[in-house]
């Protein structure tokens, strides 16, 4: 009984985590088509922007609860120069071009900005683990559950709530939903595509970073972690459908459970059962579990 | 493919392989390993011609590398003919596998499964201890027909070896692509259903091409473990892939021995790099890849072939 309560929980918590960073790469590739390998990137500078700025605030022995703030601050702003920059000044020269090739173009920014921050912040880890440990713990039927992970779920789970009002709801979100269906009747109807562009590059870009920064107290932040974290996003975005944001939380859900069960029934396969239930639903649902029917075209 | 460029090919790999001697021994190394990748991207033109890109492509290399060293560690299996042989089987049939699965996908799909294909590999190479887990297995050094040659001379062997292979890979390569099978790629590309309504079953090309391309594959794993004499699961990583792709991009898919170019290039780059800025080395190589992209989008491979296309051009003019 006890190991299916730490599943569970070891599940959702995981599956916070992915949602945070999917539901950034699902948006950019819903609306732009783009499916933005340097997503690792934003992770990895959001978390090292939430570790620096953690180490600089509790430093100082400043109250604790700003401690919170600092991390989203960091991330959204590093989210924000980043994602601008990117879509600025590369992303822009290729819209409108083959699918694969601008994945190609990602994979490259990727690759530099992997080398970016370690000429930024070099290659020693750095922990900042003082929001996760200050957020003090409980137990529930003799297992520990940390305050700060189950803030990781409700996060997500406003999130999820957020994005979709947010799509449903508002203008911004309707104008991207035509964007989203077909852009160019939406750009013929007046839609501002090029500024929906921006605005959903931005952001996404930011959701990566929040995702990293809110990683960065749990972990010792150091180079390469973004590697790892953008073939797992791929993964629960491919198994959700790629753009669609219910199918990011189930394929979120999925993917954190059955690494959890993977960790606690059988660690060696923790890596293979994520990839292995991504291949299933993909033999069975090839265009993932949310995607909306494409039309043939002769 | 006329026989005077096959000879041309051949003079221009016998020269090489009768310069080696005189070669620095580091540099030998670098240009096996580089034949290595080569092979690879050989098999990665054959499917990017079809449109498809396959981000996975090291899961048919590590398949090559590990039946190399595991043949050798668990059956005594030391000659390096029989060692390659048996990683190029070993690869098609993996491929041939998931080929019934894979071959069904397009474009980004086909490419973030393979992707995923190629991590169930790592994952498992990773957490298994039989299979050398993070640290992987060493290779031993092989025998040609019976002959032993160690020091320098294991590597002009493995040298001769791998132009050899280059060789079959580039004639075979090339008859392919010319074939019927092979000159439908472009118009799968274009148009599936157009082609499917000329009465060819598209999936079942795509599942040949694949199986054609992780058979290279193999043999550029085998190559690189027999030359590098170890094998470790980062090679079944997505980012051997992504190595395999860059080195795509920067040749193109217009011709094979560009193929081999841009994989030599691509070696070169990265010595130089990791030479001069030790930490900055995959900044080099993304902005390799960028302007590439940005300015040469057919790779440089198509430089070549558009200034014979103009001298043609001005010929007949």
């Amino acid at each position: 009984m006890i190991t299916v309560i730490a599943i569970v929980t070891d599940g959702l918590v995981y599956a916070a985590w992915l949602f945070v960073v999917a539901i950034g790469l699902t948006l950019i590739f819903g609306v732009m088509k783009i499916l933005n390998v340097a997503h690792g990137a934003f992770y990895a500078f959001g978390a090292y922007a939430a570790a620096t700025a953690i180490g600089l605030y509790f430093d100082r022995g400043w109250p604790v609860v700003g401690g919170y703030l600092v991390v989203a601050i960091a991330a959204i702003a590093i989210g924000l120069v980043m994602g601008y920059i990117l879509e600025r000044v590369f992303l822009r020269r290729v819209y409108g071009k083959d699918e694969v090739v601008v994945v190609l173009i990602t994979y490259a920014l990727f690759l530099i900005l992997e080398d970016v921050l370690i000429l930024i912040w070099g290659t020693d880890g750095r922990s900042a683990y003082q929001p996760y440990t200050e957020a003090g713990s409980f137990t529930v039927g003799g297992l520990p559950l940390s305050v700060y992970d189950i803030g990781l779920v409700g996060f997500a789970g406003l999130l999820a709530i957020a994005s979709t009002l947010a799509i449903k709801r508002t203008t911004f979100g309707r104008l991207l939903t035509a964007v989203i269906y077909d852009r160019e009747t939406a750009a013929a109807f007046g839609v501002n595509v090029s500024r929906v562009y921006t605005v959903t590059f931005l952001v996404g870009a930011v959701l990566g970073a929040l995702g990293g920064a809110l990683t960065a107290p749990k972990i010792s932040v150091t180079p390469g972690l973004g590697v790892e974290v953008i073939v797992l996003a791929f993964a629960v975005v491919a198994i959700g459908g790629m753009g669609s944001m219910e199918g990011a939380l189930v394929g979120a859900l999925i993917v954190g459970l059955f690494r959890a069960g993977a960790v606690h029934l059988v660690p060696q396969l923790e890596l293979f059962s994520i990839y292995a239930v991504m291949a299933l639903v993909l033999v069975f649902r090839p265009q993932g579990l949310f995607s909306r029917a494409q039309p043939r075209k002769i | 493919m006329t026989g005077s460029r096959i000879l041309l090919g051949a003079a221009i790999l016998g020269g090489l392989g009768a310069a080696a001697p005189f070669t620095p021994l580091w540099l030998i190394s670098l240009v096996t390993l580089a034949m290595s990748t080569g092979l690879v991207v050989c098999g990665l033109i054959i499917l990017w011609r079809a449109g498809l890109v396959p981000f996975g492509q090291a899961l048919f290399f590590a398949t090559g590398a590990y039946t190399v060293a595991l043949s050798g560690r668990w059956f005594g299996v030391n000659d390096a003919f029989l060692l390659i042989g048996l990683a190029v089987i070993m690869a098609a049939l993996v491929a041939l596998l998931v080929g019934f699965l894979l071959a069904q996908y397009r474009e980004i799909f086909f490419a973030m499964l393979s992707l995923a294909l190629s991590m169930i590999l790592y994952g498992v190479l990773v957490k298994s201890e039989t299979l050398g887990s993070t640290d992987g297995i060493n290779v031993a050094q092989a025998s040609f027909f019976g002959m032993k040659p160690r020091g320098p001379g294991y590597t002009f062997a493995l040298f001769w070896l791998a132009l050899g292979m280059v060789f079959s890979a580039w004639v075979g390569v090339s008859a392919y692509l010319g074939s019927v099978a092979g000159q439908l790629a472009g118009a799968i590309r274009d148009n599936e259903i157009r082609v499917e309504y000329l009465g060819i079953s598209v999936t079942r090309l795509v599942h040949l091409k694949l199986t054609i391309s992780a058979a290279l594959a193999g043999a550029g794993g085998a190559l690189a473990a027999l030359s590098i004499s170890h094998v470790d699961p980062q090679m079944a990583y997505w980012t051997t892939s992504g190595g395999f792709v860059f080195v795509t991009i920067l040749a193109g898919a217009a011709s094979v021995p560009a193929a081999f170019l841009g994989a030599l290039l691509f070696e070169v780059v990265r010595t130089i790099a990791v030479a001069l800025l030790p930490g900055g080395w995959q900044l080099i190589l993304g902005s390799v890849l960028l302007l590439t992209i940005l300015f040469v989008p057919e790779g440089l491979g198509s430089l070549m072939i558009r200034k014979r296309a103009n001298a043609a051009g001005k010929g007949t003019a």
